[in-house]
């Protein structure tokens, strides 16, 4: 029960933001449709450059709004928001622009028009930099087929590069979204969800190749998982959240069993659908300690 | 003999059953349409015996029986190809006019592509009004009739196809930017979203997000808008803007009905045409 009553702070929380890539201070954050409750409430966060971290909690927690808020896709209600070290609410509309092009979020359901080629798709990370030319040429003759190539084999994809969208199953379309964050230049990854129409293989090699492109570029990453035994097996640092708060922010080796059957508690029913990822965590929490 | 014979079915009903309850209320609502459409074609002078008046009869059945054969002398149908041609010329050139102005429209008006929207779902205001006022442009021009634009222009640039042209781009980029906009507000959002969300211009979300969604819609849309323009620009021949038009306005004042068949075979065929050409775009894109 302690653990709910106050989120305690993690390690690496520090004073100033300076060379932070993300910090939080009781940010508050309402869906565009107003006058209900907070989705996120009085939310405290920092995210340190190259820092890698699983956003877990239950479903309608708040973990895709406060991924949004990290792209700045959703403007927050109060409280204060850095990113890189500006508020991207006081920058200008354009600077703001710019700003969204060095962060990459990756929705859960992968948005790749059915009709477009996977090549053509994957290659749209590179749209923020490419000037309109480059980008109706490359619909014409794809700009760096080898690239695309590369970022889809990481996935086991490659044979797919000239297949359209359409022809894929649903866990090879959440891995082609994957493979655009891949060549984007982005310095901080938002992975909303990124294994829910993966099995457990796929899912494992998903997640090391999210953190091996994360850990070579120096990257942040942010992963919101509903896999609580993968999260707490491949992120150093956990952050959990329920009804739009900070339950427990702390590094891997902290999170405890209770700690983890808290969070989910009465939710079983709820999320009864999907229960892989909820009844097994309290059992496989034990593997790590 | 048959109302007593529907009785005798219904008696097998439990008296309360026997009158169906709908009846009353579908009887009032037929009562209420004639009572609302009689003042209207009252209004319209629909006066359908008139079709029948001896006199008029004869004189229609004397001009039909001229139809066939259809003209179909050597001169004529060269002169019938030269003024097919004009009237595909008119329709496809106030197309492509129409379309140079529709599509900066559609990419103004289109809030899907709004990157000041991204996180409030308010636009900026500067925006907000530039929208605005490009939508009401696109009201005004579609909201005059083309064969109007046509008889303004004909006064202006004098008779000849220049000014039916004009006056198909003119109402086309109206209905055409309108258009374009709701099939692409409509369409599913989420690719051009996320692509806008992660940096991308709006352009460019266009070309990689909404296009490919719409594609197939945006261009039978716009073979149908074709196949419209040379049926408007047939119309406006009679005004004087060229083409098969004019060509059926001399034929019809001379009742020579062997001609006014051959040009209506034309035009069948024309918009058999534009419908084949649909069918293939769209399922070259499907």
């Amino acid at each position: 029960m302690s653990v709910s009553s106050k989120p305690q702070a993690a390690t690496q929380a520090a004073g100033p933001n300076d060379g932070l890539t993300y910090s939080l201070r009781g940010l508050t954050v309402r869906h565009l449709a107003a006058a209900q409750a907070p989705a996120l409430h009085d939310i405290d966060l920092s995210i340190a450059p190259g820092e890698q971290l699983a956003l877990i909690g239950p479903s309608g927690a708040g973990k895709t709004t406060l991924l949004a808020t990290l792209a700045c896709a959703h403007r927050p209600a109060s409280g204060e928001l850095r990113v890189f070290g500006d508020d991207p609410w006081a920058l200008s509309e354009a600077a703001r622009h710019r700003l969204r092009a060095r962060l990459f979020l990756a929705p859960q359901t992968p948005p790749l028009p059915p009709r477009q080629r996977v090549v053509t798709a994957v290659l749209a990370a590179n749209l923020p930099h490419w000037s309109l030319w480059r980008a109706l040429v490359s619909l014409f003759k794809p700009a760096d087929p080898a690239a695309a190539y590369r970022a889809l084999e990481r996935f086991n994809l490659g044979s797919k590069l000239y297949a359209r969208v359409d022809r894929l199953s649903g866990g090879e379309r959440q891995r082609c979204g994957l493979a655009r964050l891949l060549l984007s230049s982005a310095q901080s990854l938002l992975v909303d969800e990124p294994l829910s129409a993966l099995d457990p293989a796929l899912s494992e090699l998903t997640l090391v190749a999210l953190r091996q492109e994360a850990r070579e570029r120096h990257a942040t990453l942010v992963c919101s998982l509903h896999q609580v035994d993968l999260a707490l097996a491949h992120f150093p640092r956990i952050v959990a959240l329920k009804d739009g708060r900070i339950v427990f922010d702390l590094p891997r080796e902290q999170v405890t069993p209770e700690m983890i059957a808290t969070l989910y508690q009465g939710e079983t029913a709820a999320a009864a659908p999907a229960p892989a990822g909820i009844a097994e965590p309290v059992l496989n929490v034990s593997v790590c300690h | 003999m048959r109302s007593s014979n529907i009785d005798g079915a219904l008696a097998e009903l439990p008296p309360a059953l026997r009158a169906d309850p709908a009846w009353r209320g579908r009887l009032t609502l037929t009562a209420l349409a004639v009572l609302v459409l009689w003042p209207m074609l009252v209004a319209s002078e629909f006066k359908p015996w008139l079709l029948f008046d001896w006199q008029s009869l004869s004189s229609t059945a004397h001009f039909l029986a001229g139809f066939v054969p259809p003209a179909h002398t050597p001169d004529f149908l060269a002169l019938l190809l030269r003024e097919t041609w004009q009237t595909v010329a008119i329709a496809t050139a106030g197309l492509t006019l129409a379309l140079l102005g529709a599509i900066p429209a559609t990419l103004i008006v289109t809030e899907r592509l709004s990157i000041s929207r991204l996180g409030t779902g308010r636009m900026r205001w500067i925006s907000a009004i530039i929208r605005q006022c490009v939508r009401w442009l696109l009201v005004l021009l579609r909201s005059v009739p083309e064969l109007v634009w046509a008889l303004l222009l004909v006064r202006i640039i004098g008779l000849g196809p220049a000014a039916g042209v004009l006056a198909i781009a003119l109402t086309y980029c109206g209905m055409l930017g309108k258009v374009y906009a709701e099939i692409l507000e409509s369409s599913e959002a989420h690719a051009s979203d996320a692509l806008l969300v992660n940096g991308a211009g709006r352009l460019t979300a266009l070309l990689y997000g909404a296009l490919p969604e719409a594609a197939s819609e945006l261009v039978s849309y716009t073979a149908y808008r074709w196949e419209c323009a040379i049926r408007g620009s047939v119309v406006m021949g009679f005004v004087g803007a060229g083409g098969l038009g004019q060509r059926m306005d001399e034929s019809l004042r001379n009742m020579d009905g062997g001609e006014v068949s051959s040009m209506l075979i034309v035009f069948v065929l024309l918009v058999l045409a534009a419908d084949v050409v649909s069918r293939m775009l769209r399922k070259r894109l499907a």
